[in-house]
């Protein structure tokens, strides 16, 4: 049995998204082979050849997969799928527009937003936005799974050098053309991988007041959230929603301000470990799993938090 | 052109379901049900282009028992102009509902075909790119934006980071994410009209579609449960716990 792990990245970095899989991966126990489709990205495949975890890399470079559009990307996976157990591929963005359309390809019903591995063909995994976890089994001879990123801690060990293989097919398509991309330059930590989260709910009430959660977050190198409302109302950019149908995030110190807690909302956050909520309503639901709550103004108690801290 | 819009019947967004004693199965039994929220955006989004003269026809198609001529009729009464129902009484993996939906492509022969980008009970997020799929179609995967040109459509998806825009050939599949639109409701007038619209059935057989199911349902079970937690009545305490208890900062 040998794993595939399909790698994410921007041609020039791997994603954190991907280190995860790995561990995933690891937990399988298996020889793993990365998968790096992309143009110019031969520093990505250096990069992951490095990683213990990893025996080897699978490099396909050319200007078709500079997007790594689902199209053709999908097509190359299948084209070289045969000789795994298990294909993975991180449960964000990415490899939920890559993997399934793969799978189907091959005739494989897909296993999405793994969260944990029983066995090579048992595994766990969240419906109804997390209300229920589900105990799933496949006798596929191949697997194909997306990695719920939080619920594994990503590889880091590095002194390794796993040989680079070149793939040289190129699958052209001709269907889709990519327009643009606009990536929110950030200076503050990536969402789904940070130690700290603060996220705002509809109580910050604009964009402007939803800046008073900013110097607390740079005080604690946090990521900064959102509610679904907030984003909504135009408080902060739609990646910033966390929640069943949008980031999902388990850091080491979650802080909700001004947010009820929808259970689509705990959908994205309920695995942190330590919860903190503020808020001036003591039912609001998110006091169920806080671990700690403060009931009041949040323009109040957020600059007080911030000056104390 | 015409558009074909997939509907999924589930438990209403609001209703926290929970699993039976025996762990077999989710409890679904007396709890509202409705239109999968994302199918509703998909519905709103065909309609809107009607509307606009750049579709001519929506059809909306569902996969499901009897029951989910419900949700079909609310589709119609939102402004769709025909149901279909693929019947069947097992619940489909999303790799045997892309089938169904492909047999019914291959017969309607749509320019546009629109799904949700997932369902929320079981939050798979796979359906519509497995059917573009098995229709060898370009997808547009968790859309925010979608724009008919000639021949072609533009779509900017909601990815991780930001926002990206692929200009897609038609025939194209499009799954729709939360910020494309926001659904109307249906007036009375129209739901009155929607009973008149037409809907019809096909069996699997008649798609000739095999709906056989490769991952089983082993148990289910609740989250592990939070701890309860204890309100903090002065900033200064809430750090201090944060600090002394937690160990967190
Ligand atoms: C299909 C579907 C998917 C969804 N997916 C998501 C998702 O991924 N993520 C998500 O977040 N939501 C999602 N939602 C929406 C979700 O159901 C809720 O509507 C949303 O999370 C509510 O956001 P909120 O808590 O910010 O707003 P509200 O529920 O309005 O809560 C605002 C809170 O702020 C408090 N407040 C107000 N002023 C102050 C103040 N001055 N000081 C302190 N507290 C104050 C109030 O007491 C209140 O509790 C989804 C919904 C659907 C139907
Ligand atoms: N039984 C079904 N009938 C019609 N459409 C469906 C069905 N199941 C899933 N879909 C479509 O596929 C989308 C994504 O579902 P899923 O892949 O299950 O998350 C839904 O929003 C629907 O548009």
């Amino acid at each position: 049995m040998t794993i595939l792990v399909i790698a994410e990245h921007d041609n020039n970095h791997v994603s954190s998204a991907t280190f995860n899989t790995l561990a995933a991966a690891v937990a399988l126990k298996d020889t793993i082979n990365v998968l790096v489709m992309g143009d110019n990205c031969k520093a990505v495949a250096t990069s992951l050849s490095t990683y213990q975890a990893v025996d080897k890399v699978l490099l396909a470079e050319d200007p078709v997969y500079a997007h790594q559009l689902a199209e053709n990307t999908s097509e190359l996976v299948v084209s070289v799928a045969g000789e795994y157990s298990h294909v993975l591929a991180p449960a964000t963005t990415f490899g939920k527009n890559l993997l399934p359309r793969s799978a189907a390809l091959l005739d494989v019903q897909p296993i999405a937003d793994v969260q944990e591995i029983l066995d090579p063909r048992t595994f766990k995994r969240p419906i109804y936005a997390g209300n229920v976890i589900a105990t799933v089994t496949t006798d596929a001879a191949l697997k194909f799974l997306t990695i719920r990123t939080t619920a594994f801690d990503p590889v880091s060990e590095t002194g390794s050098c796993a040989p680079i293989e070149p793939l040289t097919t190129v699958i052209d398509c001709d269907n889709v053309v990519f327009e643009e991309q606009t990536l929110a330059a950030c200076e503050r930590p990536e969402l789904a991988s940070a130690n700290v989260v603060v996220s705002g709910g509809r109580g910050l009430q604009s964009a402007d007041q939803f800046a008073v959660l900013y110097p607390l977050a740079d005080k604690l190198g946090a990521a900064v959230g959102a509610s679904r409302a907030a984003v909504d109302a135009g408080f902060v950019a739609n990646d910033l929603q966390v929640g069943q149908t949008g980031k999902i995030v388990a850091p080491e110190l979650y802080i909700a301000v001004g947010l009820s807690g929808a259970i689509q909302h705990l959908a994205g956050m309920q695995d942190s470990k330590i919860i903190v909520a503020i808020n001036q309503d003591e039912d609001a639901p998110i006091f169920q799993v806080a671990d700690y709550g403060l009931v009041g103004d949040l323009f109040e108690l957020v600059p007080a938090l911030t000056s104390q801290l | 052109m015409k558009i074909l819009v997939a509907v999924k019947r589930v438990v209403d967004h609001n209703v926290k379901v929970r699993v039976n004693e025996n762990d077999q199965a989710v409890d679904t039994t007396n709890t509202k049900k409705a239109i999968n929220p994302f199918c509703e955006i998909a519905v709103e989004e065909a309609v809107r282009l009607k509307e606009n003269n750049i579709a001519n026809e929506v059809v909306v198609v569902s996969v499901g028992s009897a029951a989910v001529q419900e949700q079909l009729r609310t589709a119609l009464a939102l402004g769709a102009d025909r149901g279909i129902r693929v019947e069947t009484e097992q619940v489909l993996e999303p790799l045997a509902v892309a089938k169904c939906l492909k047999a019914v492509v291959d017969k309607e022969a749509p320019d546009l075909i629109f799904l949700g980008k997932q369902s929320i009970d079981g939050d798979n997020n796979q359906t519509g790119q497995m059917l573009a799929a098995l229709c060898n179609m370009p997808q547009g995967t968790f859309a925010s934006k979608v724009e008919v040109a000639e021949g072609t459509v533009a779509v900017t998806r909601e990815i991780d980071g930001g926002l990206q825009t692929l200009k897609l050939r038609m025939p194209a599949v499009i799954t729709t994410d939360l910020r494309l639109n926001e659904p109307r409701y249906a007036s009375l007038p129209n739901i009155m009209k929607a009973k008149r619209k037409p809907l019809q059935t096909y069996s699997l057989d008649a798609l000739g579609v095999q709906a056989l199911s490769q991952v089983k349902l082993v148990s289910v079970a609740p989250p592990t449960q939070r701890k309860p937690g204890v309100k903090a009545h002065s900033v200064a305490e809430l750090i201090d716990k944060l600090k002394h208890e937690a160990g967190v900062l």
